[in-house]
């Protein structure tokens, strides 16, 4: 885990003093709402449906149990007892009040966090891959380049007024868990010939109004120059991205409107010179990085597989929570435990603040101190000894936190939509909630198996919806909310667009509709190890149209 | 040619809390939408819209919304952003107006 330095904590500390005096100028008169909206919002607070939100970074998802018990506090004390893990790896708090803000953000900031950048047209929030330091198909962590970014890009003179807002995510293995080639910048660790770690390069990648799959630039980048490499992308972005239109103004429609050739000769000219411009950060500063984010010391001691097996073999619910929930660590006495935030029924990404203190005792108890957020929203424990599974597993149940669905039809990502979003067209996470009752049956999702619904509740996408197996958009159609359906969108290293099917659904309709999509996959698909993908990637688009549309036409 | 002009209420989200209120005949906040003035006069509505827009230390965002005239005589949102606004969060019903309704 990064600590700060003293440099660290000077910025934040004043940059929330900033802040404190510019509320205090914005509650006594002396700043309009249109001085002061940019500042809060350079500060992640954004005025919402109902009320106020704050969003707040979480670098690279990771987190320590000490941040997520002052997460929890935060929730309980200024909030509603409650937080919202976002598709961003943030949390999100939907009813601050204003007045409270700065000491909020006090707040954040003796556990070394912070809302800055988590708005406006800058270089975001980094994400990185919730699996990082922990997959057994790891090349490397990424999570110490995706800290080199984030000093990197914090207050970055040349980049605070970027055309549009920049999202860059890092991912250190082949399979991508972080949706890279869906960001402005993608960033994937591999090796060339000689084996040395270093960087395939995606530009122009992103989803919103306009889904674009992020194309590779470099093939192979050395470490040493990835800042002077950054930097060409965002000068030739800089200079050249669509400042006259809102809608294309991020660098998907530069790369696009270039052509990838073009714009790769651009950035390589702009690199050589930034490259003989540009002092690399010493060695030891790397170093220092690196050293924080070191493995911790694995408990190897051997696990006695007989009595782990019995003890999981006679708890049905255990073995299905096992079998779901966990994955493969790159120690194989360790597992990666995800822990779903998406109760049957209930809000994904949310957690109150007593079940953030649990999983916080969790990771302290069993986990070497380490949680993750994932892009998901879903919160996972990196480093957890298999036969601490039955215990952990127990503690969960009892917090509501032990739903045995990650990658499957319940394990829905849905942006917050019309009931909280000022931007929505359309409501998302009650859409979310009724699928997942209405496929409550946990056997039925296993055996309809790993299957991705992502919802957003408008065109800027930011519940994925274009990169889910099934996607869902929510629009506002002459004054009713009416959802259009995409299938065959993928977000990993096969990353695809999910195609439309036609007209959208009505609220009540969308649900019913969804069934018709599974039903129609469960009746043509080969076998039960066929996935949804698959066997839409096998048959098209056609026989799904048809369960949507005919089917319909029928009832009418 | 101009569509005619329908009748509306003046909203705003409140400076402090963020919550949502609307304009009451008097001239002063409401939280509650029921208790809105409903501005059936194009230029009186621009005028009550303009005199809020005044108001930056108790407001942010005001605007006008549609709505219309109930039987009690009391006004009623149109569109489905603005009956969310009169009430808050579907997944919480607990969170927010509908809370206190």
């Amino acid at each position: 885990m990064y600590e700060y330095n003293q440099f660290d904590r000077d910025f934040v500390e004043n940059r929330n003093k900033q802040f404190r005096a510019q509320v205090e100028r914005r509650l006594d008169g002396s700043l309009t709402e249109d001085e002061f909206k940019p500042l809060r919002l350079m500060n992640g607070l954004y005025l919402q449906l109902h009320a106020y939100m704050l969003r707040v970074a979480i670098p690279y998802g990771t987190l320590n149990s000490r941040k997520m018990r002052q997460l929890a506090y935060l929730a309980d004390k200024w909030d509603k007892g409650y937080g919202h893990f976002t598709t961003r790896q943030n949390i999100q708090y939907n009813w601050p009040k204003l007045k409270d803000v700065p000491d909020m953000l006090d707040a954040l900031g003796e556990v070394e966090m912070h809302a800055i950048q988590t708005s406006g047209n800058c270089i975001r929030n980094v994400t990185a891959d919730h699996f990082a330091g922990a997959a057994a198909d790891e090349i490397e962590d990424p999570r110490p380049t995706a800290e080199l970014l984030r000093q990197w890009s914090t207050d970055h003179p040349e980049f605070q007024f970027l055309p549009r807002k920049f999202k860059i995510a890092i991912t250190g293995a082949p399979n991508d868990r972080a949706v890279v080639k869906a960001h402005d910048i993608g960033i994937q660790m591999n090796r060339n010939e000689a084996g040395e770690p270093g960087y395939r390069i995606i530009v122009g990648g992103g989803l919103g109004r306009t889904p674009m799959i992020g194309k590779t630039v470099r093939e192979f980048l050395p470490k040493e120059d990835l800042l002077p490499y950054l930097e060409a992308i965002l000068q030739v972005y800089n200079l050249n991205g669509r400042r006259d239109n809102k809608y294309k103004a991020r660098i998907k429609i530069l790369v696009h409107e270039t052509g990838v050739e073009e714009i790769t000769s651009m950035i390589e000219e702009v690199f050589e010179k930034q490259k003989s411009l540009h002092q690399a950060p010493p060695a030891e500063m790397i170093e220092a990085i690196e050293a924080q984010f070191l493995p911790p010391e694995f408990d190897t001691r051997p696990i006695d597989e007989d009595k782990l097996s019995k003890i999981i073999a006679a708890d049905p619910l255990l073995r299905s929570f096992v079998e779901t929930n966990t994955d493969l660590h790159r120690e194989d006495t360790h597992t990666i435990v995800t822990i779903s935030l998406k109760p049957i029924g209930g809000t994904p990404g949310d957690a109150t603040g007593d079940q953030m203190r649990v999983m916080a005792n969790l990771a302290e108890a069993y986990g070497y101190d380490e949680l993750r957020i994932s892009h998901e929203q879903n919160v996972i424990l990196p480093h957890v000894r298999r036969d601490d599974l039955p215990e952990i597993f127990k503690v969960l149940k009892d917090a509501g936190l032990a739903t045995a669905n990650v990658g499957l039809l319940s394990d829905i990502i849905a942006c917050p939509g019309m009931d909280y979003c000022a931007l929505a067209t359309a409501r998302s996470i009650p859409v979310a909630q009724e699928l997942s009752n209405a496929f409550e049956d946990l056997k039925r999702q296993k055996d309809i198996g790993p299957l991705k619904i992502k919802i957003s509740g408008c065109i800027n996408a930011c519940g994925h919806h274009h990169v889910g197996h099934i996607g869902i958009l929510g629009l506002d159609k002459a004054g009713v909310e009416s959802y259009q359906i995409t299938l065959g969108g993928d977000g990993t290293e096969t990353a695809a667009i999910g195609e439309r099917t036609g007209p959208g659904f009505s609220y009540e309709e969308i649900v019913p509709a969804i069934g018709r999509i599974i039903d129609r996959y469960l009746e043509l698909r080969e076998d039960g190890s066929e996935t949804f993908l698959e066997a839409y990637r096998r048959v098209g688009a056609d026989p799904f149209k048809d369960a949507l549309y005919s089917s319909e036409a029928e009832n009418a | 040619m101009a569509r005619a002009f329908t009748p509306k209420v003046v909203t705003a989200n409140a400076l402090l809390e963020g919550d949502v209120i609307y304009m009451k005949p008097n001239g002063e906040w409401s939280r509650l939408h029921s208790e809105a003035k409903l501005f059936e006069d194009e230029t009186e509505a621009n005028d009550a819209l303009a005199h809020a827009s005044e108001q930056a230390s108790l407001l942010v965002g005001a605007y006008l919304a549609d709505a219309v005239k109930r039987k009690d005589g009391k006004p009623e949102p149109v569109h489905f952003r603005e009956v969310f606004r009169t009430k808050g969060p579907s997944n919480y019903p607990d969170h927010g107006k509908q809370a206190e309704l």
